[in-house]
């Protein structure tokens, strides 16, 4: 029997949530909302008697000081005063609450429930047509990719089980391949979801050809996960005939990743990368006991379909690649990026299919908030970009730091060890994520691949954590993966990628019966590790994993046969070639070509020293520049309690920090920096000088709180359009030449990194690409936390300087985009000039000589200079005419707003001024004004009349408006 | 050989501040355990052995259901006795976040006892957001946690349900009368605040409360966040005293605002728990 209990707020008690919804309503102009209440809705199945039921709710469900019950509903529940919608979770789709309601129950001592399903009823007040509340329902309540509306909630289900009928009968599906025509093979490579192309297809034909046979459904689809460009990354190790301009004479690249990212790292060869490329995450060193490792990861197409589920299941999916680097490394820090179109685009430009920005951008934050404060893992830095061109593909880059302790940053699986898995259960979710992402979004998507849309649920992967480091310190196992794309297919694959594995699927832990044997195999089921363990271990092993309440499954072994076999209910489902299955994939030549775009020259419309203060006002409210205050406030970036310097700093704790700092261990002074450079208007003008000027953001921002060039290490994410196409390729190439340049002219190695292709959206037979954009990401080491620089002015009277020489690059800039322009002259990088600037700099910090010191990126001096008065609660004067100039005339809009890079702006105490000159001898560096008590924000054009004048609570109040 | 001060730091899945809390405390000189409550359930550990029990933030169990709840239940129905006995021996108990809500919604705190069951709860904040700021918080009432300890003091929030409301009138008066109110949210100069000073529109600004005897302690603010001087949002001012004239405690470039509820809660073991029989040198 099943019992319904529906859980309210009582009479008179604020109702935040149900509030909050009816502001996104009347935000969203879907109707005139008056009103929401929410009800929690719970289904138990069981056979319990009244009182039990009426215990449970008493003392499990409700809050008695705020909150009452009620339980058999009958009668109408739509009442005249409200309307009510009533909102569940699709079949498969698992609500933790669930199982956690099920061991509340338990602990109150009632043992006769054995399912309990969640849904959430709003009470909508107002008047609305039917059309509006569709509209309110859809926009705002539901995802129907994984919730329904249930139409009549007094009528109660029969059963809540999901279990369908067992499966241990079955039949082996093979699939005709062997003599398809090529039309038939396309046709088994789409039908099947298995985006592999026509080469690829017959080189699995000629391989089962040789075998005699035909494969099975299981075996086709271990080959196109690992072969998909998600999990194979073809395009980054294939060949490519590159040309630059349609006549110029082709190059071959053996392998782009080999070629720019690795062979940066290979040349430079630090002795402190400890574990480069190979790994779950890149490890470079940190102090006589520990490792850290990073890794950024994307997680766009899932967050495209939902925003919520996509980035929750993101920082899960990069949190367990800490987990599974090395032997496993204990996260200590979130770090997350992320692409929009702007908030302000308008419903009736939305491409069909794709969700409203503001939709996508809370639904994001909210899954990165859910994620990363309920793990424990602190979110201490990141950026948001808005692009028009990301509406059908959000971007969304998730990374994780961990800490490893020496010794522990190589694995290895032996032959004989069992194969074992641990975390939540295995589901239908999330099948063909790896081959879904591996190819192109269309407004069918949605329904097409539902299945790659799952939640997460970070306090199983939190139990998974817990357990886990024991084991580790306990020495219990000899390897172990993450459960990431691809399930098990690419865990245990990859793992016996040596020794072969033996499997036996039918000992997966389920989360209701069913499940057929392939689909256990591929699913990507979400908090799962996979782990080599000796069989002499395995008793004390599951022993740690039980006193944590994880579940633990021996699947089978790494047995030395080089062969992957896959067993279901004993019978034999694969029987594949490990060496087929990893080398096997066919060499293709991809074109590109890159074609230098042509571009109008920037347009400078105001006369040469007219009133810029209302730039500076457009130029601190564009959505880029704007305070994201609202969004860090919502992360927990203090967890762990190892934060040093903070996302917001300075007086008021509301400036914009430079990187962030956090202490490895709470017992040192040894510190960790993070930031990330990411541009997408300086690629679409040259993505080679968008690589360079990324990777020299990401620098001067750890240069800016402390840190020193000589420890950093890079982290690359290239998420671009469709690299079937010659001209997206061909700018990936000059980007990814871009990323070698800068990296090697400043010693700075690439550790780990990532791509994520397709990013396009197609409708009605046009495709729209994002444009190409590469985040880079900076890890630092820091010396003695207790120098870190923040970027707040700190005291009225101290000078202020520019560091750096401005030059005419105004191209790509914030300024330009106000004016609705591109521009052409991009910002370059001197590197020779940038890395003796550094270096001054660390040597200045070094000597207690900075106040504060903030770099200059989007928006130039002017935002610079603006950014560090609004935090530092002072003002300041500046004299343009004194900042260092490259270039033929000098213009107040051009000092102010060109983004040349490598610059800063350091506040130093005037009695210092001498020290500095000889620190900073040959380096370009001017005083250009001073720190003042009174709040205006004072700048002197070139000829010396002001051009900028303005309050500092009013630039504030700019500055915050946009993402309040 | 001395006595050792032990802490109990009880985890359980999805506790979180577990780390932070056993350093803050082992930095204050005690022994400190981490222990799941697993282990307690099941007599592998006994909560008789330790001196302060400590239930650290987090999201225990998800929150599911709501904040603490789950653990609340467990602790009020599977360790009750423990906990009531743990108190009458005059031990101490801190709750910090999840923990005070778990304090709060297993009927631990306030502790009032004219009836079994809840007197009070922590819901979702008025902003209906989770708020990850710093507040400031005036030091009142009499609790072993707080002595010596004066004006207010600095630490960070972080949570989704700390509005604090207790059941009725009485219970509030009930607080006030008996001095259990421990530190209430004000503005930078001690005064009345609103929201963001105030980040979750709890009743009267309160933000921590103590039990009638001053030894069960539960706030929402996290004071082992505040334990070291770096930890501070603007300790880059701070550190030159031309910026910040300096103020009591600042010049102390060590340790911050939350350190001495730590030191308090271990000195106040040695000075009351321990017999002090210099000589023997054994308990």
């Amino acid at each position: 029997m099943i019992w319904r209990v529906e859980v309210k707020q009582k009479d008179g008690i604020f109702d935040p949530i149900g509030k909050s919804i009816a502001r996104d309503i009347n935000d969203l102009k879907l109707g005139e909302v008056t009103d929401v209440r929410v009800v929690s809705v719970f289904l138990l199945e069981g056979s319990v008697s009244r009182e039990e039921v009426k215990r449970i709710g008493d003392e499990l469900l409700i809050d008695p000081i705020v909150e009452q019950y009620s339980f058999d509903l009958k009668g109408p529940l739509q009442s005249a005063a409200c309307h009510v919608v009533e909102i569940a979770y699709n079949p498969g789709v698992m609500d933790p609450v669930e199982a956690s309601t099920i061991k509340g129950i338990r602990d109150l001592g009632v043992t006769g429930i054995s399912a309990v399903r969640t849904a959430r009823q709003y009470h909508i007040y107002g008047r609305l047509s039917t059309k509006q509340l569709e509209s309110i329902t859809s926009r705002v309540l539901m995802n129907k990719l994984i919730q329904h509306v249930v139409l009549d909630p007094s009528c109660v289900p029969t059963t809540l089980s999901m279990a369908g009928p067992s499966l241990s009968k079955f039949q082996v599906i093979t699939v005709a391949l062997t003599d398809a025509n090529d039309k038939k093979l396309s046709e088994i490579s789409n039908s099947g979801q298995l985006y592999l192309n026509l080469n690829e297809m017959k080189a699995i034909q000629d391989h089962f050809k040789k075998e005699g046979r035909n494969p099975t459904d299981v075996e086709l689809e271990t080959i196109a996960q690992t072969w998909s460009e998600h999990c194979g990354h073809k395009t980054f190790r294939g060949l490519i005939r590159y040309r630059e301009g349609r006549n110029a004479k082709p190059k071959i690249i053996r392998s782009l990743f080999k070629t720019t990212i690795a062979a940066a790292t290979l040349k430079l060869n630090k002795k402190w990368c400890i574990s480069v490329f190979h790994d779950n995450a890149g490890v470079i060193a940190f102090d006589k006991e520990y490792h850290v490792c990073f890794k950024v990861e994307t997680h766009n197409h899932p967050s495209a379909l939902e925003p919520f589920g996509g980035a929750n299941t993101g920082v899960g999916g990069v949190i367990r690649d800490t987990l599974g680097t090395g032997m496993a490394a204990k996260p200590l820090c979130n770090t997350d990026v992320f692409c929009f179109a702007r908030p302000d685009t308008s419903l009736a430009s939305l491409p069909t299919g794709t969700l409203h920005p503001k939709r996508v951008m809370k639904g994001v934050i909210a899954g990165v908030r859910d994620y990363g404060n309920k793990m424990g893992i602190p979110t201490v830095n990141g950026a948001i970009i808005f692009n028009k061109d990301f509406v059908g593909n959000p971007l969304v880059f998730c990374g994780n730091i961990g800490l490893i302790p020496k010794g522990q940053e190589a694995k290895r699986v032996n032959k004989g060890d069992l194969i074992v898995a641990v975390g939540g259960r295995t589901g239908r979710d999330g099948i063909h994520g790896a081959t879904f992402s591996s190819g192109e979004l269309t407004s069918e998507s949605e329904t097409v691949s539902s299945g790659a849309v799952q939640i997460g649920n970070p306090i199983e992967e939190k139990k998974v954590l817990d357990a886990l480091l024991k084991a580790r310190d306990a020495n219990l196992y000899s390897a172990i993966t993450d459960c990431g794309a691809g399930g098990f297919s690419s865990a245990v694959g990859e793992m016996g990628q040596k020794t072969g594995a033996r499997v036996h699927l039918d000992r997966a832990p389920l989360k209701y019966q069913g499940l057929k044997y392939h689909e256990i195999w591929i699913s990507e089921s979400q908090e799962r590790m996979v782990l080599s363990v000796p069989e002499c271990n395995i008793e004390a092993f599951l022993k740690i994993f039980a006193d944590e309440n994880v579940e633990v499954a021996v699947l089978g072994e790494f047995d030395g046969s080089g062969r992957l076999q896959l067993f279901f209910y004993g019978k034999q489902v694969a029987d594949l070639d490990m060496s087929f299955v990893h080398d096997g994939l066919p060499q293709i030549t991809k074109e590109a070509v890159y074609h230098k775009p042509v571009l109008k020259k920037e347009k400078l419309s105001k006369s040469r020293s007219a009133d810029l203060t209302e730039d500076l006002c457009k130029a601190l409210s564009h959505y880029n520049v704007a305070s994201k205050e609202s969004v860090i406030r919502i992360y927990d970036h203090e967890v762990q309690g190892a934060s040093v310097v903070k996302p917001l700093v300075g007086s008021s704790c509301d400036g914009p920090s430079d990187a962030a700092v956090i202490r490895g261990r709470l017992d040192s002074n040894r510190g960790i920096a993070v930031s990330n450079g990411i541009n997408v208007r300086y690629g679409m003008i040259d993505p080679f000088w968008m690589a360079a000027s990324c990777i020299d953001e990401a620098i001067r921002q750890i240069i800016a709180v402390g840190g020193d060039l000589g420890s950093i290490a890079l982290l690359d994410n290239f998420c671009w359009g469709n690299p079937d196409k010659a001209d997206r390729l061909g700018s990936l190439v000059r980007c990814a030449q871009g990323c070698y340049k800068a990296a090697v002219a400043f010693g700075t190695p690439f550790i780990s990194g990532k791509d994520s292709l397709y990013n396009e959206y197609t409708q009605n037979g046009k495709s729209l690409a994002i444009p190409g954009t590469v985040l880079i990401s900076a890890i630092g080491i820091i010396d003695d936390v207790r120098r870190c620089v923040t970027m707040d002015f700190k005291k009225a009277g101290n000078s202020i300087y520019v560091i750096g020489m401005t030059l005419n690059e105004m191209g790509g800039s914030i300024y330009l985009e106000n004016l609705e322009q591109l521009g052409s002259g991009v910002p370059q990088v001197n590197f020779k000039r940038a890395i003796k600037t550094y270096q001054a700099i660390e040597k200045a910090v070094k000597s207690g000589l900075m106040m504060s010191l903030h770099d200059c990126s989007e928006g130039g001096l002017a935002v610079a200079l603006a950014e560090m008065a609004m935090a530092g609660g002072v003002g300041a004067t500046v004299l343009l005419k004194k900042v260092l100039y490259q270039g033929v005339s000098k213009r107040d809009d051009i000092l102010l707003f060109s983004e040349s890079n490598s610059r800063f702006i350091a506040e130093v105490s005037p009695a210092h001024e001498k020290t500095l000159a000889k620190i900073f001898k040959g380096i370009p560096m001017v005083r250009v004004g001073t720190v003042e008590a009174s709040p205006e924000f004072v700048v002197y054009g070139v000829k010396d009349r002001p051009v900028i004048n303005a309050r500092m609570d009013a630039l504030k109040e700019i500055w915050k408006a946009p993402l309040k | 050989m001395s006595q050792s001060v032990k802490v109990i730091v009880l985890r359980t899945a999805g506790t979180n501040c577990n780390e932070e809390t056993a350093f803050a405390f082992s930095r204050s000189g005690a022994e400190v355990e981490q222990v799941h409550v697993n282990a307690l359930v099941s007599g592998v550990k006994k909560l008789s052995d330790f001196h302060i029990l400590a239930l650290p933030g987090g999201f225990s169990y998800g929150d599911d259901i709501a904040s603490g709840r789950i653990l609340a239940n467990e602790l009020r129905l599977k360790l009750g006795e423990d906990i009531k006995n743990f108190i009458r021996d005059g031990k101490l108990i801190i709750g910090i976040c999840n923990g005070f809500q778990i304090l709060v919604k297993a009927g631990i705190l306030p502790g009032l006892g004219w009836q079994m069951g809840q007197e009070a709860t922590l819901f979702y904040n008025d902003s209906a957001k989770f708020e990850a700021r710093w507040v400031h918080l005036k030091i009142e009432g009499r609790s072993v946690w707080t002595k010596g300890m004066t004006g207010n003091i600095y630490l960070p929030v972080a949570h989704g349900e700390g509005k604090f409301i207790p059941r009725d009138t009485k219970v509030l008066e009930a607080l006030s009368a008996n001095d259990q109110v421990v530190f209430r949210y004000c503005t930078p100069d001690a005064s009345k605040p609103s929201y963001p000073d105030n980040p979750n529109g709890s009743v009267e600004d309160i933000a921590g409360i103590c039990d009638p005897t001053g030894r069960v302690l539960g706030l929402m603010p996290h004071p082992e966040r505040h334990f070291l001087f770096e930890q501070h949002p603007f300790w880059t001012r701070l550190k030159h005293p031309s910026v910040i004239p300096a103020k009591a405690g600042i010049q102390n470039q060590t340790l911050g605002d939350g350190a001495k509820i730590f030191e308090n809660g271990v000195n106040y073991v040695k000075e009351n728990l321990f017999c002090h029989s210099r000589e023997s040198g054994n308990p």
